[in-house]
């Protein structure tokens, strides 16, 4: 069995900087870590690579920095990696991303499961995993905090918003992976061995996939940023109590009384 | 199977679409308040609004909708589609989408809508902006699509300049629902697609309804008490439970205190959570990351109460509580309760000494 | 499972003195870190004494991240206000085998680590190895979990001074450390103009600087002081049972000390970036861990290799030495036939030729002497008054030097022949 876990690499969640002037998201000399779902879905790979010896064979789009975090993942334990990285993708936004990695995907071919986290902490749109399946014609099963491989089928507990579903199809298929579905586990002392003697990232060009430039990158977005304002969020009242909390409580109530938030 | 990559002129793209999702015979909040905010913008752009409704036997509710403002409904009517799966509603929705040529497609971000949007838009090799709070039409005509930029502190405009439909997602409360007035009506019409069983490719093995203990959710209730890494165990929660039944509210977590493993993730405020307005959002224990104050920054008012005067939370505080949450708690329940009572200077403190 | 000839766990400048070693005498080594990167874990007084690298890196000069040599050495006595420097100065001391340098760990560890890399031993960071793995009652490797293991013939402990391994090994570190002694540093910046011209050195000179006396506050211990390029490390180390006795707070010592004005005027302007403080054990006299055995070698201070001399602690130049012996031991073993106890036995010999031994005995005594708390208290007021009455001309009458001494030292209320076996003591230890 043949699992796909597609990882983006992001700021690391605590040091993300907006830079004041360009009014987007500091990426250089900031600390970085595999985006937080994606690494539940790896997890939720390796798993499966546990229980049914699967093959796990990770795979990015993004700058030659994201080795980082694809050595990281094969370290974790997966097969081998593959970065999708080449500058004319510079700027894409979910709609050519989703064609890449999906034209990348069937360059690696032989998947049984593809899994990817259900957004990044960074762009949070959710978009790519269910794009992919779309490009791929697949069957996708969003948000899945569980998965199983029984019979040839895959079934997925997906929490929704009324409650939690079970839904069984056949593979080879998509699933997002819900956010803090599991613990990611750390890296090995063996897996690390592995990284340093080499070989475990291939790096690709869109040419040796195979991708149409005329469909990535910024100019063949159909999206863009037009301007980001800073907002202004409406000031508050800002009063704030201190001292014993009989007073303190009283104050705060006294004026939400007053506010009429709260009935005396 | 993706488009060939032409894109048509958007000129011959006309009308407003909002995606309706529904369960239980009934439409959910967060497509109705779509219908409203979707009224607005067709009336901007000049065009009639839409609803689109897939499922099974959904005549009536198609019906029911256009009193919320809708001038048409278009209902695609077949068992396959009872309930909803990714792929044969996507493929429903990318035929009537291409037959219809909609300049603007509007789903709920519910996690079916994300679902949903996500696998369309690539289908249909157009640009869905996710989580929009705002809409605007630029000079040009285009939808101006606003959304937070990283953690609430910028907005960025979206545009989708050249490709058609411009479809964007929005999130639960983000927009108040209409008024249903039954009296308005509109245009039902009945669509057919392509569409067989092997179109239906996952199969609903089991479902697990969430049984709310009564009340309502945060998403749902005029007050919200929130509970952050600050309260050091889930057994305090018991205590902001009791606080929120005077206030008639209900509980809520920041992103610390459920990856702590303290609460469900169901109970989650903030950017991967919900997005809340109550109106009254106390947080007890929550210091105030940015992905927090993007699930409640809009609330009405906002009370505080943590030990540490720096938190970042009490920068958007109405007002707050510098001490310590487990003698404030405790007081704010004992005075709510003489309050309750009747007696108002039972508020009054107790003596020390008589403590 | 992976396996290599030897693994070494720790890489700060044991572990990769050691790997570097074994690399070149073709040994497939893997060196583990637990921390990010080498070096980040590494605290130490912070000067290094070079010799050993004449040795391992003859051509360390080049390119060694050095950030001054240090061409003057000072000797402080305090008391409460006033301060008597000696101050030894000679271009001898930055020449030859007796040069010491300031360094910064993170760079200097780093560097080290990257030369073991150069020669063929492979450098994994961000793994704590939690046990020596053993199959069939011998050590063959190390594990990290348990579906993680490495196999080696032979695993250097090069872990520090709060090495787990060691213990679990079987070496007990003898018994338990007879001293504690508490160190602590913080770093200030400074311009390196400022410091140039402060404490009188050129672009690569540096000053190291000793202090007795009220420097810790009567505890028994001492502080140091060393200019790095563009700060100063400036620290304490003092007796943790003096600290828990007289309940003083750690950090309050140290900024009582750095407030000294003596040491203020050269510290002036300057800002406190970097604040650490450690507990170390120090074996004491006739105290020497078992170093070796079945696939096992101990290094660095690891094994205790550390001298408290009662200011500063010496021990990097000790754990290069040490790593350079046990590369030299584990090649003698494989000619012997294998990494048994009865081969690595060897380990010693090595270490003594280096003198690594030799130094650790022979100031074994130090530890003790320094436990005369006249040394800290009593003798530095002495010889402060001593002095004073020196240099104080007003006009009242000069003394002379011979007068003034004994003097004080009746005023002192130290019987004469205390103090000249003090000085007897003093001298033999040192």
């Amino acid at each position: 069995m043949r699992v796909i876990v597609c990882i983006k690499q992001v700021p690391r969640a605590q040091e993300l900087q907006v830079d004041p002037v360009t009014q987007t998201l500091k990426r250089v000399g900031v600390p970085s870590e595999i985006n937080p779902p994606d690494a539940n879905a790896l997890e939720m790979a390796l798993r499966l690579k546990d229980q049914h010896a699967a093959e796990v064979v990770v795979l990015s789009m993004g700058p030659t920095s994201f080795d980082e975090s694809l050595e990281r993942a094969v370290a974790m334990g997966a097969d081998r990696s593959v970065l999708l990285t080449d500058r004319i993708l510079g700027g894409s936004d979910t709609v050519p991303t989703a064609y890449a990695l999906s034209e990348t995907i069937q360059k690696i071919g032989g998947y049984d499961l593809l899994l990817c986290g259900e957004e990044t902490t960074d762009a949070s749109t959710g978009h790519v995993g269910p794009g992919i399946a779309g490009h791929l014609d697949l069957p996708q099963i969003t948000y899945a905090s569980e998965i199983r491989v029984e019979d040839g089928k895959v079934r997925a507990r997906r929490t929704a918003e009324d409650g939690t579903e079970w839904w069984e199809t056949t593979m080879p298929c998509l699933c997002t992976v819900n956010f803090g579905c599991n613990k990611p586990r750390e890296p090995t002392l063996t897996g690390k061995i592995r990284v340093e003697r080499g070989g475990v990232v291939t790096h690709w060009s869109c040419a040796e996939v195979g991708i149409d430039p005329k469909k990535v990158g910024l100019f063949n977005s159909p999206t863009i940023v037009a301007k980001v304002d800073t907002v202004r969020l409406p000031t508050r009242a800002g009063r704030i109590f201190s001292g014993e909390p009989e007073e303190t409580v009283r104050q705060l109530l006294d004026s939400l009384i007053a506010d009429g938030v709260i009935s005396p | 199977m993706t488009d060939v990559h032409v894109i048509e002129d958007k000129s011959h793209f006309h009308g407003v679409w909002v995606f309706l999702e529904h369960r239980k015979q009934s439409l959910r909040d967060v497509s109705v308040q779509l219908i409203g905010e979707g009224r607005r913008i067709a009336d901007l752009r000049n065009t009639i609004l839409t609803g689109v409704l897939l499922g099974n036997r959904v005549d009536d509710l198609a019906t029911y909708a256009l009193g919320y403002g809708l001038n048409r409904v278009i209902i695609v009517d077949d068992p396959l589609l009872e309930i909803y799966r990714s792929r044969p509603y996507a493929q429903v929705m990318a035929q009537l989408i291409r037959r219809h040529k909609p300049e603007i497609v509007l789903y709920g971000a519910s996690k079916n809508g994300r679902d949903l949007g996500g696998r369309l838009h690539a289908i249909l090799e157009t640009g869905l902006a996710a989580d929009c709070v705002k809409f605007d039409i630029d000079a040009e005509g285009n939808l101006d699509m606003i959304r937070p930029s990283f953690g609430g502190k910028s907005l960025a405009h979206i545009l989708c300049k050249k490709h058609r439909p411009q479809m964007a997602s929005v999130r639960r409360n983000v927009f108040v629902a209409p008024a249903h007035d039954p009296s308005r009506t509109g245009e039902v019409v009945h669509e057919s697609v392509e569409l067989g069983p092997s179109d239906v490719d996952a199969t609903l093995v089991d479902f697990q309804e969430f049984t709310r203990e009564g009340g309502l959710g945060p998403e749902e209730a005029d007050v919200v008490v929130s509970g952050g890494y600050g309260l050091g165990d889930p057994k305090h929660f018991a205590m902001l439970q009791e606080l929120a039944d005077l206030l008639g509210g209900a509980v809520a977590a920041s992103r610390k205190a459920v990856d702590s493993g303290w609460v469900p993730k169901m109970l989650q405020v903030g950017q991967t959570g919900m997005t809340v307005r109550p109106k009254l959002y106390l947080a007890v224990g929550i210091s105030g990351a940015v992905q927090h104050l993007a699930g409640m920054q809009e609330s009405k008012k906002i009370v505080v109460i943590n030990i540490d005067p720096k938190a970042p939370l009490f920068e958007i505080a109405d007002y707050g509580i510098v001490g310590n949450l487990f003698e404030v708690v405790p007081e704010m329940i004992r005075q709510l309760k003489a309050l309750k009572g009747g007696a108002a200077d039972a508020r009054t403190a107790v003596p020390a000494a008589a403590r | 499972m992976e396996r290599f000839d030897a693994i070494v766990v720790g890489a700060g400048p044991a572990g990769s003195a050691a790997a570097l070693s074994l690399a070149r005498k073709g040994f497939s080594t893997l060196l583990v870190e637990r921390g990010r990167a080498p070096g980040v874990k590494g605290m130490f007084g912070g000067r290094i004494y070079a010799w050993p690298l004449d040795d391992l890196v003859p051509e360390w000069a080049k390119d060694c991240p050095v950030e001054r040599f240090v061409v003057r050495e000072n000797l402080a006595f305090l008391t409460e206000d006033a301060s008597l420097t000696v101050s030894f100065d000679s271009p001898k001391l930055a020449q030859g085998r007796g040069t010491s340098f300031t360094a910064v760990r993170a760079k200097f560890d780093a560097w080290l680590a990257k030369k073991a890399q150069d020669a063929g031993a492979m450098l994994v960071t961000g793994i704590r190895v939690d046990d020596l793995w053993r199959e069939g009652g011998r050590v063959r490797g190390v594990s990290v979990a348990p579906n993680d293991h490495v196999a080696s013939d032979l695993v250097i402990i090069a872990e520090g001074a709060a090495s787990t391994l060691v213990r679990k090994a079987g070496l007990k570190a003898d018994l338990e450390p007879r001293e504690v002694s508490v160190g602590i540093k913080e770093t200030v910046e400074l311009p390196p103009e400022t410091i140039q011209e402060r404490f009188g050195l050129g672009e690569k000179e540096g000053a190291a600087y000793v202090y007795a006396g009220q420097a810790s506050m009567g505890l028994r211990g001492g502080g140091f002081l060393y200019t790095n390029k563009a700060s100063v490390s400036i620290g304490l180390v003092v007796s943790s049972e003096d600290l828990s006795r007289k309940k003083v707070e750690v950090q309050d010592l140290q900024t009582k000390f750095r407030m000294h004005p003596a040491v203020q005027r050269l510290l002036r302007g300057g800002k406190v970036v970097e604040y650490s403080a450690h507990l170390v054990p120090e074996l004491g006299a006739g105290m020497m861990p078992q170093l070796s055995t079945d696939g096992v070698l101990v290094v660095g201070d690891a094994a205790g290799f550390l001298i408290n001399n009662g200011y500063t602690f010496r021990g990097v130049d000790l754990a290069i030495a040490s790593g350079i012996a046990a590369g030299e031991a584990a090649e003698a073993a494989r000619s012997a036939g294998g990494m048994s106890k009865m081969n690595l036995a060897v380990y010693e010999k090595f270490l003594r030729a280096r003198n690594v031994l030799t130094d650790l005995e022979r100031f074994r005594r130090a530890p003790l002497y320094m436990k005369n708390e006249r040394l800290f208290d009593v003798y530095p007021r002495m010889l402060m008054e001593i002095a004073e009455r020196m240099y104080t001309v007003d006009g009242s009458g000069k003394e002379r030097l011979f007068d003034v001494v004994l003097d004080e030292a009746s005023a002192a209320n130290v019987p004469k022949l205390k103090m000249l076996l003090d000085l007897l003591h003093g001298a033999r230890s040192m």
